[in-house]
């Protein structure tokens, strides 16, 4: 396949509850393979799936948070979140992982991969994609 | 067009099965090309051939498998998503010591990867579920 496409992954649901998180996080870990133009959207509910500090203890669940921060070293570095859907919930990027990946081109810097968009950017960072996965 | 169609919802459960469905035919109908249609999610479940609903009701596997069948279209199943709900073929059966198999006429099971491949391939991937 030589041909590369820019494939977005939109997560729009809360971490637990369903297991639609999970299963969009796995498609995200096998497509990294693909050497696509990746890039990941959080809202709505879909915010919580980046929420630090998550603990499944009570609900027997596998509490698969710790992956998000390994998207950096699958180059997954393009991860928009959006800002009223985090406010609408009462959060802050504090609230969130801090996500980063190193950039081999400038002597694996540690760069942000978490970037804040407003609702009317996430909807120009839609339009640009030649493929969206919703989840 | 090329399509590939990702169903991700499992049958009488939730009507993306039955959309994508007629979606697929309907297309098939205007001449246009299924890459695939890949089963995700409880879509997998789309593919047990020991459904039995009621007599007056649709089969949403049996119309699946001959649709696969009449057109000659790619139907495949999510190995991950398979093993989690019990969807096995002779392949899995054997590597994971289960004593039957349940896959219907039509379908097969591989990885995500196919489902990548079928956005790269096609014009259009279309996603039916919530």
């Amino acid at each position: 396949m030589s041909e590369t496409k820019k494939m977005m992954y939109i997560n729009r649901r809360a971490p637990y509850g369903t297991i639609y998180a999970w299963e969009s996080l796995e498609v995200v870990l096998i497509g990294a393979a693909f050497e696509q133009d990746v890039s990941m959207a959080f809202m709505d509910d879909g915010v919580y799936q980046l929420v630090k500090g998550q603990n499944t203890t009570g609900i027997g669940m596998k509490n698969f948070s710790p992956t998000y921060a390994a998207l950096g070293d699958y180059e997954v570095n393009q991860i928009y979140v959006e800002k009223e859907s985090l406010e609408e919930r009462g959060l802050t990027l504090d609230d969130l992982q801090h996500l980063v990946w190193e950039d081999e081109d400038e002597d694996y810097a540690e760069k942000d991969s978490i970037r804040l968009v407003t609702r009317t950017e996430m909807a120009d960072v839609l339009a640009e994609q030649d493929v969206l996965f919703n989840f | 067009m090329k399509l590939t169609i990702q169903v991700n919802e499992g049958p009488y459960q939730h009507q993306s099965a039955d959309t994508a469905y007629f979606f697929a035919k309907a297309a098939i109908e205007k001449g246009h090309e299924i890459f695939r249609i890949f089963f995700y999610h409880d879509g997998v479940n789309n593919g047990t051939r020991l459904t039995t609903p009621p007599q007056d009701d649709r089969n949403i596997v049996k119309r699946w498998s001959e649709l696969a069948q009449a057109h000659n279209i790619d139907m495949v199943v999510c190995v991950a998503a398979a093993q989690r709900r019990g969807i096995v073929d002779d392949g899995e059966a054997q590597r994971n010591g289960k004593d039957a198999t349940n896959i219907a006429p039509g379908f097969r099971i591989s990885g995500l990867g196919q489902l990548i491949e079928g956005g790269v391939q096609s014009d259009r991937l279309i996603v039916f579920g919530d």
